[in-house]
């Protein structure tokens, strides 16, 4: 009698673990939510945003709303979201990674064009940060690829963002050295030799040159590089290359989920609003370009607008340049394998 | 059925009560977390041709990747087999103040996040970090290297051996040792003929454990080793590249690799201890 009520209480527990499987998950009410899947450094300013969105939704007569955010690295953000991940909308550091969900069938094609300015409200560029005082005399690309110099960057193929920074050094090198192939690889290949750590993610690479104390030049993001500034007064300098590249952090709805979900107009709405002179503002404190040109212009003083700034589509767009440069075999590799 | 059964008072007598659903739960469970996933592991790769997956695990880079990998996971296995041993017998056999303390902070690196681990063991030993200042005049640079990779090898894996070993320490009769001692064995024959044949096969297994998850881990690694590619790439961070370039073929196919050598290091590691079991005991 015993074992049978014991075999019983097994056979419960295992319903019940197979039920929690299956029956959870289900939410409704009469908040609406919507999720914005992001990446890493832009936490600070969405958290922002979303209070702002949120309030003026809800003055307008908008039901009350939950924005949820997700953070990670953009390519496995990307990953997740076209695994299932259910976002309304996706703000990722590179239009490759929102390329990747439109494969996944999730974003219908043509969404650049859908929001002005290739779909990204906010941009910025690739810079040098170097210690107190630019003890190595470090002003331009030819200075990185000199010997002796330490240079800091994370790996492009691990990190999205990092794409940007190898892309910004392949514009010099082919504005400077003619545009022979083999010249430029040559070139980047010096810059990447130089390398002492190849970090998996940008803010790894920060932490390696700010905590860690590693190389003599740092390759960031400008808004990266400004964040440090301010929380190290002192300690570093900005150096702004002769030639960068304009860095397109893309945005886009996820059609298939906000179709599915009923809330394509509250998404589009939420994307349309970044590009408000408000929040153009509000980009710009944490450190990105507002892509309103006017808007960039009152804050002159904050960055270098001297900067020449080739951007992706001198690259072919970043289908091409993917495949050129950073897959397997690609011009990346080479750079290693000679 | 349940009479017959509380007849069979023989060697067959089940323990586990409920056996069928026993088995039927075990069965599940081992298919749910452990054979479905690996299966899709094994699917995603077959989506490549046969050509297709010997290219992709035979770029010089991943090549590189799988040598810093097992070399390193080996190398810290077998620090953490031998430190392990050590920290085990002290844990057992001496009496100190703080004691307990030590015994806790055991476990630690398991609940610690890995990159939390990565992080702080690279800032410590970094040329200028407190450890790292130490070595620095020695010429030996242990973050960005694979003596780093290995460091955070052994921190996340010390752990398993410590573990595998004190029970089976604290159950060990002192008398043993009493007995080789008085037969005139040294502390070295006591430790290799009397003691180490009571432990082997719990410190192997710690050693396995410890392997394995030295091979397959990522979070800590990649902060100490630097990531350089020919140097100190090891081959998670490859499958993470190749995540990212959404290149999921080669990514399993990498992964699959890792997993088939695992398996096997493990598989023959079980045969050796069998073996070794059955000599010992016949």
């Amino acid at each position: 009698m015993k074992k049978n009520r014991v075999v019983l209480l097994e056979a419960l527990l295992l319903v019940l673990a197979l039920c929690l499987g299956g029956c959870g998950g289900k939410e409704e009410g009469k908040t609406l939510s919507l999720t914005n899947v992001s990446y890493d450094p832009t936490r600070e300013l969405y958290t922002e945003y979303n209070a702002l969105f949120t309030a003026g939704w809800e003055k307008t007569g908008g039901k009350p709303l939950t924005i949820t955010q997700s953070h990670g690295g953009s390519g496995s953000q990307a990953i997740s979201v076209s695994q299932g991940l259910e976002a309304d909308v996706v703000t990722l550091a590179l239009e490759a990674d929102i390329r990747a969900i439109e494969k996944a069938g999730l974003i219908r094609e043509g969404w650049r064009g859908e929001l002005p300015k290739d779909s990204a409200p906010y941009t910025s560029t690739i810079v040098f940060l170097v210690r107190r005082g630019n003890p190595k005399g470090i002003l331009d690309w030819p200075d990185l690829a000199r010997e002796g110099v330490g240079v800091i960057t994370p790996n492009p193929k691990t990190s999205g963002g990092a794409r940007w920074n190898f892309l910004a050094a392949w514009a010099y090198a082919q504005e400077t050295l003619g545009g022979g192939e083999e010249a430029c690889r040559d070139f980047v290949g010096a810059i990447f030799r130089n390398v002492l750590v190849l970090d998996s993610g940008a803010r790894g690479s920060t932490t390696s040159f700010v905590e860690n104390g590693q190389g003599d030049v740092l390759i960031a993001w400008e808004n990266e590089a400004m964040l440090t500034l301010q929380q190290h007064p002192g300690e570093y300098e900005m150096v702004a290359p002769s030639i960068s590249i304009l860095c397109q952090p893309s945005v886009a709805v996820v059609d298939e989920v906000v179709d599915k979900r009923g809330t394509r107009e509250m998404a589009t709405a939420y994307l349309e609003g970044l590009y408000a002179p408000e929040t153009q503002r509000l980009v710009a404190r944490y450190f990105y370009r507002p892509s309103d040109p006017d808007i960039l212009q009152e804050f002159a003083d904050s960055f270098d607008l001297s900067i020449r700034m080739t951007n992706i589509d001198h690259f072919g767009g970043w289908g091409q340049a993917q495949q050129r440069f950073f897959a397997d075999g690609g011009v990346f590799d080479q750079i290693y394998e000679k | 059925m349940t009479r017959s059964m509380k007849n069979n008072k023989g060697p067959g007598r089940r323990v586990i009560p409920g056996f069928g659903v026993s088995l039927g739960v075990t069965l599940t469970m081992v298919s749910l977390v452990v054979l479905i996933p690996l299966a899709a592991l094994a699917i995603n790769a077959l989506q490549l041709s046969p050509g297709e997956f010997w290219a992709a695990v035979t770029r010089g880079r991943v090549l590189s990747s799988f040598a810093v990998s097992f070399f390193s996971a080996i190398l810290a296995a077998l620090i953490n087999l031998a430190m392990g041993v050590l920290l085990a017998w002290v844990l057992v056999r001496c009496d100190f103040p703080g004691k307990r303390m030590l015994d806790g902070l055991i476990e630690l690196p398991f609940a610690l996040p890995t990159a939390i681990a990565g992080i702080t063991l690279t800032s410590l030993t970094v040329p200028g970090g407190w450890i790292g200042r130490v070595f620095a005049p020695l010429g030996l640079k242990i973050a960005y290297t694979k003596v780093g990779i290995v460091v955070a090898l052994v921190f996340v894996g010390i752990p398993f051996v410590v573990r595998s070993v004190q029970p089976v320490l604290e159950k060990l009769d002192g008398s043993f040792e009493e007995s080789a001692f008085l037969m005139g064995a040294d502390n070295w024959h006591t430790f290799r003929r009397v003691i180490w044949p009571e432990i082997r096969p719990a410190a192997l297994t710690g050693f396995g454990m410890a392997l394995a998850r030295g091979l397959g881990e990522y979070g800590s690694v990649v902060f100490i080793a630097g990531n350089k590619p020919y140097a100190t790439e090891i081959a998670p961070l490859m499958i993470m590249g190749q995540l990212q370039s959404y290149d999921y073929g080669g990514a399993t196919a990498i992964a699959l690799v890792m997993l088939a050598a695992s398996f096997l290091i493990l598989l023959l590691m079980n045969i050796v201890q069998a073996r070794a079991a059955r000599r010992t005991s016949g």
